[in-house]
Parts: structure tokens; sequence; C-alpha cells
């Protein structure tokens, strides 16, 4: 009797598989539930795109509807990874215009997009709906024109956080009247005034518009016609918050803040002087996320804002809000899920002395589903860890970064090495942490032993020796990601853990101990993994002993990269000539 | 391209240590390959700090901030400094000894005494009488601002108005230099 089901059954319920985790599992079964899910698999996730080329995506899922590529790797947001390394997204575009011309979403992080990239989306796929970069850089805003021009279906334009060589604000007229499925647009990165009258046409004929995020030149005088344009927005983004208006402007404004019945998420309020924050208090019990991170509100402002929002969920803020800021959010926004506060300072010296641990430890306390932080502090306290720890065994994600490097607790003088135990320790789901402050190699000895669902690690300025990247190495089962600047361990626990590099999506160590030598050897005895030495000092020949810049090392499928710059070195370069014989000019 | 070693000998003088002391030997090397700066150093910090006194070397990409935000924040500032018909006047405070910066609003303070009593609160610490001819004398500090042009002056010499508009940042000089800056007057 033949007992395997016909692909059609399959096929129908495979189609209620939605999370790519569930459906790579599903695809390991068998050849033929493999065929059936690949045929049917629509939206597809590359996490590195250069663990596997194009090509051999395009070739597996032929009902690609949705692609999501990541290229460099997290540390170059913080300008580590040297320009020129990679991450282009041409190949990908070029490959999915000939074998996947039914593409609809294209969403992209920290990757290198030319004008060109745009052009041949928006002439290569004629359902293009969506479109999402993040941390991308390359582009123009000629490229964006060429966009909304030619996509007469696109709902979402998405950009957030790039660098886009702007040549004005001409692209948004280049939407054409007849587009009306508009539903997120997010220019907020973008330096140029775009014509209002052509944004509020756009606005007005886009009744799907759920989300708008303005940039810095949109004034606020703009945004009460656009507001009254669009009370539907459950997203919104403004633009400077800083015109001078007068009376009769200002009540006008208020009222259509009220009219915002939808408004979920907030964020903007550039320049946003003290005055205009009670226009936001009627907005404020409805909001789920704010983003004040890039407003200079000062505390006792920013109480009276948070104090009104007893729905937040997601809050980002600069640590102007200080201990007392905070002490306010525990008692207000008891569905507090994600807290991130920044430094309001540009460097190392300057940190709001009156933001400590004890603001981070008033919302452990009193947020019960708080469980994911990114905290920027001038100092911090094992005690304060250990409080934090036991108040929040549901934490997630937790960064803790202390400013200053090799800080001790402050209070003690000790390592935080027990602090950081108790959060192993404790929040047994954690999977992700970032660590700071001084830390000695039984930091890691505890990270290791507890951190077993553990995803993604980030390490800066600890340790003593190799024993730490051991106790990580063969310690942290779920290991995935683990990046590592400025610590102090060699080759030894690198290579006597080879293995576990095949189990990782990624590593990064950067100004640590690693030998020339080491990765030469790490190349030859893991043929899955790229070993990318990156080096932009290196001299002409390089001795085995040699401890180098920064290391990349990713498994993959694809092989070697075909264009890697002068200063990234892998075995198929000759280390001599220090060019190689596979790189295409 | 080049390193620059100029960095690499503050470095040493400021003693940055890996780990705990008793296990310098190897760290020595390693301090100084780890926190050493490269062409990405922020160019304007680096114009900024050059007349100020010393102060701890950059480290490339630390704080871990990506640089998008930190644009946006030196933007804010410098919106905020030279543009005096907003309503706001951020100038950062440094006081000799404490090791973190404040910043405060100029515009809410209407005069020298005001501002000097939020001082006084704000690094706990009290100031002796201003007074034309022979500054703070007898005080223990000695509060300073750095004008438009870059130059360090004693907080007091013009009249508030003219203060107000051209101070760039406040610094408040303790013992020694203050000794020294008031016999210099």
């Amino acid at each position: 009797m033949d007992l395997r089901l016909p692909s059609k059954v399959l096929e129908h319920i495979f189609s209620f598989v939605d999370s790519n985790e569930d459906r790579n599992s599903v695809s390991l079964v068998c050849k033929s539930w493999f065929e059936t899910e690949r045929l049917t698999r629509k939206r597809v996730f590359v996490r590195n795109c250069y663990a596997v080329t194009p090509a051999a995506v395009a070739r597996r899922f032929p009902g690609m509807r949705s692609l999501t590529l990541k290229g460099k790797p997290h540390f170059a947001d913080y300008n580590l990874v040297p320009d020129g390394w990679g991450g282009y997204a041409w190949p990908w575009i070029e490959a999915m215009a000939e074998k996947s011309p039914s593409l609809e979403e294209l969403r992209l992080k920290r990757m290198v997009v030319t004008d060109e990239c745009l052009e041949k989306i928006a002439a290569s796929f004629k359902d293009f709906k969506v479109l999402v970069l993040t941390s991308c850089e390359g582009f123009s805003t000629d490229g964006l024109a060429a966009i909304a021009v030619a996509c007469r279906n696109l709902t979402e334009l998405e950009l957030r956080e790039c660098i886009v060589e702007d040549l004005g604000g001409d692209w948004l007229s280049y939407f054409p009247e007849t587009l009306t499925s508009l539903v997120s647009l997010d220019f907020s990165c973008l330096d140029s005034e775009v014509k209002l009258s052509d944004l509020e046409r756009l606005v007005s004929r886009s009744p799907n518009l759920k989300s708008l995020k303005l940039n810095r030149a949109v004034s606020l005088h703009a945004l009460g016609s656009l507001l009254c344009l669009a009370p539907q927005l459950v997203e919104l983004g403004t633009g400077s918050f800083s015109d001078k208006l007068d009376q009769e402007a200002v009540s006008k404004l208020a009222q259509v803040f009220t009219e915002l019945k939808e408004l979920k998420s907030l964020s903007g309020l550039w320049d946003v002087l003290p005055e205009y924050i009670p226009l936001l208090y009627s907005v404020c019990p409805g909001l789920t996320s704010l983003n004040l991170s890039y407003a200079t509100v000062q505390m006792p402002d920013l109480v009276e804002l948070l104090s009104r929002c007893s729905n937040l969920q997601k809050l980002w803020v600069m640590d102007l809000i200080e201990d007392k800021g905070l002490e306010v959010v525990a008692s207000s926004c008891k569905e507090l899920r994600e807290l991130r506060v920044f430094p309001s300072g540009a460097d190392v010296d300057e940190t709001n002395v009156a933001l400590t641990e004890q603001g981070l430890v008033y919302v452990s306390e009193a947020c019960p589903n708080l469980e994911s932080v990114l905290y920027f502090c001038a100092q911090f306290t094992n005690a304060a860890l250990v409080t934090i720890a036991k108040n929040r065994p549901n934490l997630k994600c937790f960064r803790l970064c202390v400013i200053e490097p090799f800080a001790s607790d402050h209070e003690t003088h000790q390592p935080l090495d027990e602090g950081f135990k108790a959060i192993v320790e404790s929040c047994k789901d954690l999977q992700r942490l970032s660590v700071s402050g001084l830390l000695t190699d039984k930091a890691f000895e505890h990270i290791g032993r507890h951190g077993k669902k553990l995803k993604m690690l980030s390490i800066a300025f600890a340790g003593d020796s190799d024993l730490m990247l051991h106790h990580l190495l063969s310690g942290c089962e779920s290991l995935n990601k683990l990046e590592i600047r400025d610590c102090p361990f060699g080759d030894t626990a690198l290579l006597e853990n080879a293995a576990k590099l095949e189990t990782m999506r990624s590593l990064w160590m950067s100004s640590c101990g690693v030998s020339f030598g080491a990765c030469k050897l790490l190349s030859e005895k893991m043929p899955k993994l790229n070993v990318e030495v990156i080096d932009e000092h290196s001299p002409e020949t390089r001795p085995d002993s040699s401890p180098v810049e920064k290391i990349y090392i990713y498994r993959t499928v694809a092989g070697p990269r075909m264009d890697m710059p002068e200063f990234v070195w892998t075995k198929h370069k000759n280390p001599e000539i220090g060019v190689s014989h596979l790189a295409i000019e | 391209m080049a390193y620059e070693k100029v960095n690499e000998l503050n470095l040493k003088d400021t003693e940055l240590r890996l780990g705990l002391p008793g296990t310098e030997q190897v760290k020595e090397e390693q301090d100084v390959s780890c926190v050493r700066s490269n062409k990405r150093q922020l160019q304007s910090d680096n114009e900024e700090e050059s007349t100020t006194p010393p102060t701890k070397t950059q480290i490339v990409g630390w704080p871990p901030v990506r640089s998008y935000r930190k644009n946006n924040n030196n933007n804010n500032n410098n919106n905020n400094n030279n543009n005096n018909n907003n309503s706001v006047s951020y100038v950062k405070v440094s006081m000799d000894g404490a090791p973190y910066l404040r910043k405060i609003d100029l515009k809410t303070y209407k005069n020298y005494p005001e501002l000097l009593k939020a001082l006084e609160n704000m690094f706990k610490f009290t100031i002796g009488e201003y007074c034309e001819r022979e500054g703070y004398k007898g005080s223990e500090v000695v509060p300073t601002y750095e004008d438009k042009d870059g130059d360090w002056m004693l907080v007091g010499d013009v009249p508030w108005d003219m203060f107000s508009s051209s101070c760039k940042r406040l610094r408040i000089m303790k013992g020694s230099d203050a000794l020294a800056l008031d016999s210099a007057l």
C-alpha cells in the first residue's frame, strides 16, 4: 500500500505552515516533502547573503514572492567593517529578475544597493509591491524616483536609517496620479525637502495609508495639513517639531492630533520644543510604540508625556530620561515589553550621570512583560544585575552597554561577573545578550554553563584568556552569532572548537589575538566555512605569527565569494601577491 | 591609512587594562592593538577636543551607537548651540575631577548668579563671589567657558547676554589649575 500523501494534499497542509523554521524542518523529512515544500514556499529569508548563491535560491524556490536578505555583519553598524567589504544587492536582483520575475517584496538589511539595482527592480518585477531597505547605502534619490514612477502596485516603500545620496526632494513627485495603493511610506532618513503639495496629493489619494514617516525637513506646519488628510494613520513619524506657530495654528494642530484615533506608533519629533509636547497628550493613551530617541526632550517633559502612555509596549528614549523618568515609566507603563535607552552624548566622555543602573531596576521591578532591553549607562553594579535577573526571568534580549570600557562595579570595584551570572542563570529563555564592563573569564564560564538558549552574543573589552572563548564555543549550544572585539584570546580556543563554527551562522572577531597562521589552518580544516581576514593595514607579506585585525567566519554552501576587495584575504588568495585569482574586477 | 602613532602614546599614558592586575605582561601588547584609532575616527570630535583639557582616547566604534544615530545627535547639538533663535541653548558642563559631563540649557537662566547657583547645586561645590578685578578669589573652583572663537574665558567677565550667546561649553576648574588662572589674572 502506498502510504505517501499525494502532493496536492501535502501542498494544502503546508499552506498552513507559516514560519520558515517549521518549513525548514518540514523540508528535511523526505524527498517528496522537500519538493513540495520548496515549490510552495513564498517567503524566503537569507540571513547571510554569502551563505548561498542567488541562483541556488531562485532554483530552489520558484514560487518565491518575498525575499529578505542580510549582508554585512552586525558590527558594520559601528564602523568596524571597512567600506567596500561587500554585501552587494546587485547579484541577487539580477538573478531574481531573470528567474523570479514574479517577485513582489524585497527586504534588504546592511547591503549595498545602487541606483542601478533600484532601476532593475523597477524594470523587472511587474507586480512589485514592497521595498524595505534597512541600514543600506549606495543609492541616491534618483533610484527612488525610478521605483516611484514604475511600480504601479507599490504598497510599501521604507528607508530605515539608510545613507542616501540626496540629490533633492523631486523623487516624491514621480509617484503617478494613478498610484493609490500605498500603505506605508518611510523617508525619514532623507535630508532634502520634498514638495509639500505633491506629498499632500499622494496622501490624499492613498486611502490605505497606515504608516507615514516623514523626514526632518517636513515642518510642523506641514504636518498639520498632512494629518488632516490621513486621520486613519496607525504609525506616524513626524518631521521637525519646532516651528514657531501662532496660537491659532497650535490649536488647529492640537485638534488634528485628537482625530488620530487609530494611532499606535509615534516617532520622529526632531527638535521638539517643550511647549509643543502637550499636543501629543491626546494620542498617548493609544500608543503602543514610542520612539523618542531622536528627540532631545528633558526629563520633566518626558515624565509628563510618558505618564499618559498606559498602553505603551515599546519605548525608545535617550538617557535624558534619567532614573526619575524611568521610575515614572515603571509606574505608568505596565504593558512595557521593550525598552531602549540611548546615550545623548556623542562620545565616551559625555554621559548623563543622572541615568544609572537604578533606572533599569525600577522598570524591571514594575513591568512584568519586559523582555527586551538595550541600555546605555555610565556605570553599573552586580547588585543591580542580580536584582534585575530576579525580577525579570522572562527576559529574552538583554543588551547592556556600560559606556566606560573595563568599568567595574562602581560600588564594590569587582568585575561584573556575578551580575551577568545571575542574568544567564535566571533568564532561561535568554536569546540575545550583550555584555560590557569589567569581565573576567569567569563571566564567560557562567555564560557557557547557563546560556543554553543563547543565539546571539556580543562582547567587547572583556575576558583574560583563551578560556573565555572556549567556554562560549563549548557551552552555548544554541549559539548562532558571536561577535567579539578587543578581547585578549589567541588561537587555541578557536582551533580547538573549529567544529562548532559550522553550527553557527557567523563569528566576528576584531582586535583580538588571533594569528594569520591560525586563520590559514582553520580555512584548511573547515572547507564549509569562509574564513575572511579583513586587514586594511596589512604588509606585503604576512608571517603566520602576526595577529590579524579582523576576522569574519561564516558557514556557506556558496564557496568563496567573487567580490572580495584587496583588503580581504581568504585561502583562495595568494598571500604574497594579495590578489585573488578568482576575483572579478 | 597610516596608523596614528600619537594616539598609541596617549593610550599608554591612560593605561587602559584588560583584566585584573597581575596578568599584565601579555595585556600591554593587547592594549595597544585593541584601543587604537584609525581613519574612521569622528573628525569633528577630533577638532573639538584639541583645545580642551585632555580627554580619553577615541575608540573606534565605541560606544556601539550606529553612525546614523551619532550624526543625528551631533546635528542636534550643533543646531542647539549655534542657532540662538532657538528657544534652547544646551552647553556641556564639565568639572575637573568629575568623570561625567552634564548639559544645561543656558536660556533657562537670566543672569550670572542664577547660573552659578545652578552649577553649585549640580556639582555640589561652593563658589566665592566674583569681582571684576580679582575673579573668583578665595574660591576652590573657577568657572570658565569656551566662547565662539575657541578661547577659554572666565565666567563673569562679559555682560550676561554676550556670554549666553557666545558660550559654547563650560568647564569648572579646580585646585591648582584654578589658582594658576587666578594668578594669571
